[in-house]
């Protein structure tokens, strides 16, 4: 079993979430035009942005009248974010790993 | 704890089945097996990781075609109980050889019985990763951090 005592678990482990994520890693995007290169709904895409910006990875500014997004310039959180998706992943898989070694005592070292 | 930290560390436990010196073993001589292919710097893909059992050793992955990139270096080698490496990273996705830009990993197996074992992870002074603006720029710029992630949700996809 792996816990994390970090409410930001998982803010990268949806696949559409990441997509948001990158296009927004490239430069700013209102709502329309993600939902634009996506195979999702705008509300889907709100939904996603509401996430990620709780999450600290996402900021957004009023521009005319709409709204822009754009990853969190500090880039700090979002550091962390992906590394606590690695760290999930490789913990889950070395417990595997473990747990499925041979048994036999003298391969210990 | 540098009073300068502004990110927190990242922590993980794993709950084993197994006594403290396998967890330990798995752990660093068998990196190789479980190491998440996805997640490797070099062009090549990931054909094994590879710790060098000793302080002051690389830990590093090895393409499938030979070639070899460090990920850092071990601070701390204390067999079955603790283990110190460095994460040395950056925003472009390359290793950056300057010991002030390197993260810290501390890994700490306590037995808690003759077939069970806590596996603590600490994953440190990320702050160090990000102190030569690699990471920020990249990502400002758009370089080497999407072409990270383009490559990160491909693999994703590509797994799903």
């Amino acid at each position: 079993m792996v816990t994390y005592g970090d409410a930001g678990l998982g803010l990268l482990g949806d696949p559409t979430r990441r997509a948001i994520f990158e296009l927004l890693a490239r430069r700013p995007h209102s709502v329309g035009e993600l939902a634009g290169q996506l195979p999702v709904s705008r509300p889907a895409v709100s939904q996603h942005l509401r996430v990620l910006k709780d999450g600290g990875l996402v900021v957004s500014r009023a521009e005319g009248t709409r709204r822009v997004y754009q990853l969190n310039p500090e880039g700090l959180s979002a550091v962390r974010a992906y590394l606590d998706r690695v760290w999930d992943e490789a913990l889950r898989s070395f417990h595997k790993a473990a747990e499925a070694a041979p048994t036999d005592p003298e391969l210990e070292e | 704890m540098s009073s300068a930290a502004t990110v927190p560390a990242i922590e993980g436990t794993v709950s084993l089945d197994v006594p403290v010196e396998r967890a330990f073993s798995v752990f660093t001589g068998s990196l190789g097996t479980w190491w998440p292919r996805d997640y490797h710097i070099g062009q090549a893909d990931m054909a094994d990781a590879i710790m060098e059992p000793h302080e002051g050793g690389r830990w590093y992955e090895r393409g499938v075609d030979g070639s070899e990139c460090d990920w850092g270096r071990v601070l701390a080698w204390e067999p079955p109980r603790r283990l110190v490496v460095t994460w040395q990273i950056n925003g472009q996705w390359q290793y950056d050889p300057d010991p002030a830009h390197a993260s810290e990993i501390e890994v700490r197996f306590t037995a808690d019985g003759p077939e069970r074992t806590t596996v603590d992870l600490e994953h440190r002074l990320l702050d160090r990763l990000v102190g030569g603006q690699a990471i920020y720029d990249a990502i400002r710029g758009g370089g080497g951090w999407s072409a990270l992630l383009r490559s990160f949700a491909g693999a994703a996809a590509g797994a799903a």
